[in-house]
């Protein structure tokens, strides 16, 4: 338990501390979206890591609540609602609840396979259906509205993006306390018990579906708070936030933050962050590199980077180092070696379909590489193949622990 | 009548192409109980792998090659990521193949850009098979081939040409579907599969490689699907959101058809191929404000809803508890 209050603490830090450190329009844009996609993806572990269901379609209630909000901040600017504007995300909350009953209620009669499939279906269903009533949801363009509404409560009219970053960072820290609180409840334990085993948790006397479904309504809510918190950020909702490339990727940063650790999908969300302002500066194949990230997680280390973390710390805790780091170095040398391999094969083939347009040559670590001549496509295969070969060694003889 | 004909006759290719691409994905389904989420990603795949051998050595080996050349990644995936995560569950395996199609969409991009790519039928199967031509006096009749343009621009008369790519997915399809009869019930290696369908720990007490029998299988099913990738990247558009739009209609079609069922797969594929041709082909208004065709690209997810709440197991599956 203390180190689970450390890393709350941490976390509250973090979000307080964050537009300190890292200051700017650009940063502050990033980490509200980041405190956003942190709410999304705990709705979305409520659902995956809490209950077992693989939803596919988990955009949908996100994108449901980001309309909802326009359509809310539309009626406070014309006059007929009455509404702080701090509470318009609530809104999109109730739009995600309500979409919730009759979506979950359907797909939540089944789990597993056939809960991923009905999901998926719904997503398309829904994202299909959208683009059939522009009056409400304004087509392939979207729907706009302004949020500097209204009179400024204390002071605070959202004009200036650190407010909304707080709001978001505000809603963030309650939404996980509820959720973390939820954990808790006899519900909360149940959802669990119907994710390990649904035919003893109906022996014992409880509905697998009505538990499920329960879980439903509750990630739909806080799905749908998520989203009404994107739409005061960008003040538009369009096509995509309800799609299915939207739902994969709640998927995608949930599993790789962990889904089996609560604090998992807010390092999913962080890596969100990371990887859409650092990476996509670097390469323009870094899609290409989370998915082969999530492929190697999936069958190395599932339980995501929170399970790494821990792993890492079960392993140093108590330990003299003399004992670990010889292992844990050999280790990161063996990963360094096959990453460095594997970005630079991905690379020379990002540059091939470009040969004729910008060259073939670039640079990479210092070194030219050219996409035309066989010595680079050699030795990047030779590197990723000798830190593959060191790790497979390494497993093999035991030596890595 | 004639415009209902030909309306039919591109229901049923495309139909054929559905069975093509979820023929492979419930052998996979009903074998391993994985659902081969990446399985549209093959699809895809074949269709850029066909597109580059075509241009090099022409589409006949590229038809030939291409889909071999996917089934061979679809057994190496099998066998080096899918029976890896095995013992983590089903979950995990679904995972995975997202996971692939992720990186397959990824890396197609990666190599060969974002814009739709150049990938022309043979001369053989261009234009026109036959042409109906509808004449006022004398009722309908059929040309091999185009009918000229003389004949079609004369008054009174309405030409409906088919296109010869459209009968060659009719044939490919068929072909595919005796083969693949043929192989699961009059071969040894088709006896193998079946039996490892029911009884795979007797298959096994037996010496048969169950796992080969898998991987196997999975290459066949995303070899299946290379396969309808020429054909369909010929026919149609190849390009990188080819494996979206037709992905999500697949698993309709295998969740609709009953999971595991070949002959529901097929009748499904039918079915939906005919409400999506037909609420094109015959536009009336719903509602003031809505037709049938603004309608069509989500009736198959909603036959998909209808069909779980009806009856959860699909048409033809069997009852699950």
């Amino acid at each position: 338990m203390r180190a689970e209050k450390l890393a709350w603490a941490l976390a509250a830090l973090a979000l307080l501390a964050a537009p300190l450190l890292w200051p700017g329009n650009a940063a502050l844009a990033l980490l509200t979206q980041g405190a956003i996609a942190a709410i999304a993806c705990l709705s979305y572990n409520l659902l995956f890591g809490q209950g077992g269901m693989l939803s596919f379609g988990h955009a949908v209630y996100t994108g449901l609540g980001c309309y909802a909000a326009i359509h809310a901040l539309q009626a406070l600017a014309a006059g007929w609602l009455v509404l702080p504007v701090s509470l318009v995300p609530l809104v999109g909350g109730l739009a995600g609840l309500v979409l919730a009953l009759p979506l979950g209620w359907a797909s939540t009669r089944q789990s597993g396979t056939p809960f991923a499939m009905i999901t998926l279906g719904l997503g398309e269903l829904v994202a299909a259906a959208a683009l059939m009533f522009p009056l409400l949801f304004g087509g392939e363009a979207g729907i706009s509205a302004n949020r500097v509404l209204g009179p400024a409560w204390f002071g605070i009219s959202f004009g200036s993006q650190i407010e909304v970053y707080y709001l978001c960072a505000l809603y963030a820290l309650v939404c996980a306390a509820l959720l973390r609180g939820f954990h808790f409840t006899p519900l909360g334990r149940m959802l669990n018990a119907v994710r390990d085993n649904a035919e003893r948790a109906a022996f014992v006397g409880y509905d697998p579906h009505a538990v499920r479904f329960l879980a439903f309504l509750g990630a739909g809510f806080f799905a749908g708070i998520a989203g009404g918190l994107a739409a005061l950020h960008f003040e538009i909702a369009s096509a995509e936030v309800l799609g299915a490339q939207r739902s994969a990727s709640w998927l995608l940063f949930t599993f790789l933050g962990g889904a089996g650790y609560f604090l998992g999908p807010v390092l999913g969300a962080a890596l969100w962050v990371i990887s859409s302002a650092l990476l996509s500066e670097w390469t323009p194949a870094w899609p290409l590199y989370l998915g082969l990230l999530f492929l190697f997680m999936v069958m190395r280390a599932p339980q995501g980077l929170a399970g790494l973390i821990a792993q890492g710390w079960a392993l140093v805790r108590g330990r003299s180092p003399a004992l670990w780091l010889p292992g844990a170095l050999a280790r990161a040398g063996a990963g360094v070696l096959a990453l460095l391999g594997g970005c630079a094969l991905v690379e020379l083939l990002y540059r091939l379909e470009l040969e004729a347009v910008i060259g073939g040559e670039f640079r990479y670590f210092g070194l030219r590489l050219d996409s035309a001549s066989p010595a680079s496509w050699l030795g990047a295969a030779a590197v990723l193949l000798a830190g593959w070969g060191w790790g497979r060694w390494l497993r093999q003889t035991g030596r890595s622990t | 009548m004639e415009s209902f004909v030909i309306a039919l006759l591109n229901a049923i290719s495309y139909g054929l192409l559905l069975f093509m691409l979820s023929s492979g994905l419930t052998l996979i389904f009903s074998m391993m109980g994985v659902l081969n989420f990446a399985h549209a990603s093959f699809y895809l795949l074949g269709a850029y792998f066909g597109a580059a051998l075509s241009a090099r050595l022409g589409f006949w080996p590229a038809l030939l090659l291409a889909p071999l050349a996917v089934g061979l990644l679809g057994a190496w995936f099998e066998s080096a990521c899918l029976r890896r995560v095995h013992r983590h569950g089903h979950v995990a395996e679904l995972l995975v193949t997202f996971g692939l199609s992720y990186v397959l969409l990824e890396l197609v991009q990666l190599v060969w850009g974002r814009a739709p790519l150049d990938f022309q039928p043979p001369a053989l199967l261009q234009g026109p098979a036959f042409t109906l031509v509808q004449e006022l006096e004398r009722g309908a009749h059929l040309v091999w081939g185009a009918a000229g343009a003389a004949v079609c621009r004369a008054p009174g008369v309405l030409c409906h040409p088919f296109p010869a790519t459209r009968v060659f997915i009719v044939a490919v399809a068929l072909l595919i579907l005796l083969a693949l009869g043929w192989l699961l019930h009059r071969t040894r290696i088709g006896l193998v599969v079946q039996a490892a369908l029911t009884h795979p720990e007797m298959v096994e007490a037996l010496g048969h490689d169950l796992p080969r029998v898998f991987m196997g299988v999975f290459g066949a099913g995303a070899a299946l699907a290379g396969l309808a990738g020429v054909v369909g990247g010929s026919t149609f558009v190849t390009e990188p959101g080819m494996a979206a739009a037709v992905g999500p209609v697949i698993f309709v079609v295998v969740v609709v058809g009953g999971l595991g069922s070949l002959t529901g797969a097929f009748l499904a594929s039918l079915l939906i191929a005919l409400v999506q041709t037909f609420a094109v082909a015959y536009d009336f208004r719903l509602l003031p404000s809505i037709s049938l065709a603004q309608v069509a690209p989500i009736l198959p997810y909603l036959l998909l809803v209808l069909v779980l709440l009806w009856r959860p197991s699909g048409l033809f599956g069997r009852r699950t508890a």
